[in-house]
């Protein structure tokens, strides 16, 4: 579980790509919110979140390279800046 | 001919520039999603049908991304790569074809999940989640159109072979980018917000647009003519002679100024006379600072900051506002920005908090009587404006005052957080101006009282003329009441500037009056010091101000404010400009 922060469209659908790499289940919770990485529509209520803290979640055979990715994404700006 | 009467409808202005001409209504036939039961075993093919239209519809999407990639850059063709990953959605999916397997045909299930999905977001109120959910709208749209059939549901507009204004109910960002400016000169919306990505687009392509018209797709018919206002956000339909006059002649000045031939950029309006006024410029996203200073404006008059809190769960932070605040300041450095604190409320709303349902939202819980009860959030966005005072010429402004408590209650704050950022060493200018919108009638009436606490008052005349007029303008039946140059308005707006003069502060307006030539007109007359209007229209402005004389303009407002009737007012006016400045009008 590490905190990150930061999330919109477009980086939503970069943190699904991502999500979608792993084998585990991966989750990104705020506000008692649990939306599933691996699903563009779960992550729609969560776009808003710019700024403010979500908790990275995951669970299966290789959930620390998940978690890792995840936060790594949110470290590079979702590789927007391009 | 007999003429049909001129219609103005007011929307929000998504894209700049204006434009004239015939309509093309494109309206996409409401899609109706047949339901019936399946028989037994036919599952499957309907699976598949389901499938092939998601394989359709995957394809065309790409098609458009590669398009868009090519002639608009690869950020806006993202949009679409999130458009393929929402037909995609894997969780969503399963639970189509669970439906499927129930039993219940493929447009039933599909339209089911994804409205469902849809819904979920709209309910959440907030004006940038909204617009996400336009996002799953077009999805679920090209999916169903390709179910039932290869049928397009609407005209094809990358094969428009004349120039047009498109009207439309909603357009999905896939419209947009078929658009062309040599054939769509412009396009208006019932429904969409300014951070919609089609309004996105239209920017980009620099297609005037206008959205949020509400219903004006069954007030216009194909080939009617009408013209689209993207800079102040109307369509007028039907316009009279004056008006295209009025509008050709915009045009001519809007092309001659993308032309770059800005002949007035960087000279002040000053009337022929020797009189000066400031044309200072609104602005409520950080990204419009650009258009401010290619315009020309001298300042911004109304930086409107409630974009900063929706769109997002939990609050800004001080630093992120200060952040922003501070890279506005020293771009526009020296010259001033007028910071308007949070006017939340009305028809804007925080999405972090439970945005009460009110009978009356216009004369509800907004402006300052949310920041007085919430003064927590305040007192942030007071402390990260002050930090900015070290980087420009900022200034603070309160929304919506009504009476003299809430203004020394606001100031009260407004000293705590200066003695905070002394104690936290922080730097600020300690003289930084602090004014208020003069926006109700009841502050008008005690302005005298008001004034000693402000620098300056700037008269929001949106809302002063609503409140004065008790007329809600976005109420068609009562529409016509909601007049600016109505004379109970001007002998308002005629005092504050008075009291103003003789308490020694200046004042402004901020408001849409100030980008009306007419009316702009009367302001000047009544002794306004400071008009701030839309980036677009301030080289206009500011074209008029210096063709005109002073004392004349004074003449006639000493005037009008004896006559009995708006259009007592408006005729005045319009044959004084006729004799005396028949060029302003054309």
């Amino acid at each position: 579980m590490i905190n990150v922060k930061g999330l919109h469209l477009s980086a939503a659908a970069e943190v699904v790509k991502t999500a979608l790499r792993f084998e585990s289940g991966v989750w990104l919770c705020k506000d008692g919110i649990e939306a599933n990485a691996r699903s563009i529509l779960g992550l729609l209520p969560l776009v808003a979140v710019m700024g403010s803290e979500v908790i990275v979640k995951a669970d299966g055979p290789d959930e620390e390279d998940a978690v890792r990715a995840i936060v790594a994404l949110f470290n590079a700006k979702f590789n927007e800046e391009a | 001919m007999a003429d049909k009467p001129e219609v103005v409808t007011n929307g929000i202005a998504a894209s700049p520039g204006i434009a004239m001409g015939r309509v093309l209504v494109s309206t996409r036939r409401d899609i109706s999603v047949p339901f019936r039961h399946l028989e037994t075993g036919e599952a499957e093919a309907e699976k598949k049908r389901l499938e092939e239209a998601m394989a359709a519809a995957r394809d065309q999407l790409q098609e458009t991304r590669e398009k868009v990639a090519v002639d608009m850059g690869e950020s806006y063709a993202r949009i679409f790569d999130a458009h393929v990953m929402i037909l995609e959605d894997r969780g969503s999916l399963d639970q189509v074809m669970e439906k499927i397997d129930g039993g219940y045909n493929a447009e039933f299930a599909f339209n089911a999940v994804f409205s469902k999905h849809e819904r979920l977001l709209w309910e959440k109120g907030d004006t940038y989640i909204k617009d996400r959910a336009g996002d799953i709208r077009d999805v679920r749209r090209r999916v169903l159109s390709n179910l039932l059939g290869a049928r397009p549901t609407r005209r094809d507009l990358s094969k428009i072979d004349e120039p047009v204004i498109v009207i439309a109910h909603d357009l999905s960002p896939a419209d947009t980018a078929q658009m062309r400016k040599e054939k769509v000169m412009g396009f208006a919306t019932d429904i969409g917000g300014r951070t919609s990505h089609t309004a996105i687009m239209a920017r980009s392509l620099e297609i005037p647009a206008v959205v949020g018209l509400n219903d004006v797709t069954s007030r216009v018919g194909d080939g009617d003519f009408v013209i689209l206002d993207g800079n102040r956000g109307k369509l007028i339909i039907s316009p009279g002679a004056e008006t295209r006059k009025k509008y050709a002649e915009e045009v001519k000045r809007y092309e001659s100024f993308t032309r770059g031939l800005l002949r007035y950029k960087d000279l002040p309006a000053t009337t022929i006379d020797g009189h000066t006024v400031t044309l200072s410029a609104n602005i409520e996203l950080h990204d419009e600072v650009d258009s401010v200073l290619e315009h020309g404006a001298e300042g911004i008059g109304l930086y409107r900051t409630e974009f900063i809190y929706i769109g997002r769960e939990g609050l800004p932070t001080e630093d992120e506002q200060f952040l922003i605040y501070k890279d506005v300041a020293s771009r526009l450095a020296p010259n001033p920005v007028i910071i308007r604190t949070m006017d939340l409320g009305g028809d804007k709303f925080l999405s972090a908090f439970e945005s009460p349902k009110e009978m009356n939202p216009y004369l509800g819980w907004r402006g300052i009587r949310f920041c007085l009860a919430r003064k927590d959030i305040f007192k942030t966005q007071l402390r990260a404006i002050l930090r900015s005072t070290s980087f420009g010429d900022v200034k603070v402004m309160y929304p919506m005052i009504s009476s003299l408590d809430e203004l020394v209650d606001a100031n009260m704050v407004l000293e705590e957080a200066k003695k905070e950022l002394k104690r936290e060493g922080h730097e600020f200018n300690n003289q930084c101006e602090v004014g208020i919108m003069v926006e109700t009638p009841a502050a008008v009436m005690i302005a005298r009282e008001l004034a000693p606490h402000v620098s300056f008052f700037s008269i929001g005349s949106n809302d002063l003329i609503q409140y004065a007029l008790a007329a809600d303008r976005g109420n068609e039946k009562v529409a016509y009441l909601y007049k600016p140059l109505h004379p109970g308005v001007l002998r308002f707006i005629d005092e504050t500037i008075r009291v103003g003069r003789e308490s020694g502060i200046w004042v402004g307006l901020c408001g849409e009056m100030s980008s009306d030539v007419v009316c702009a007109y009367v302001l000047l007359g009544l002794g306004i010091d400071e008009l701030s209007t839309s980036p677009y229209v301030v080289p206009e402005i500011k074209e008029k101000v210096r063709s005109v004389y002073f004392s004349e303009a004074e003449k006639i407002a000493r005037h009008v404010l004896t006559l009995r009737t708006a259009s007592e007012v408006e005729q005045a006016v319009l044959e004084k400009m006729e004799r005396d400045l028949p060029e302003l009008l054309l």
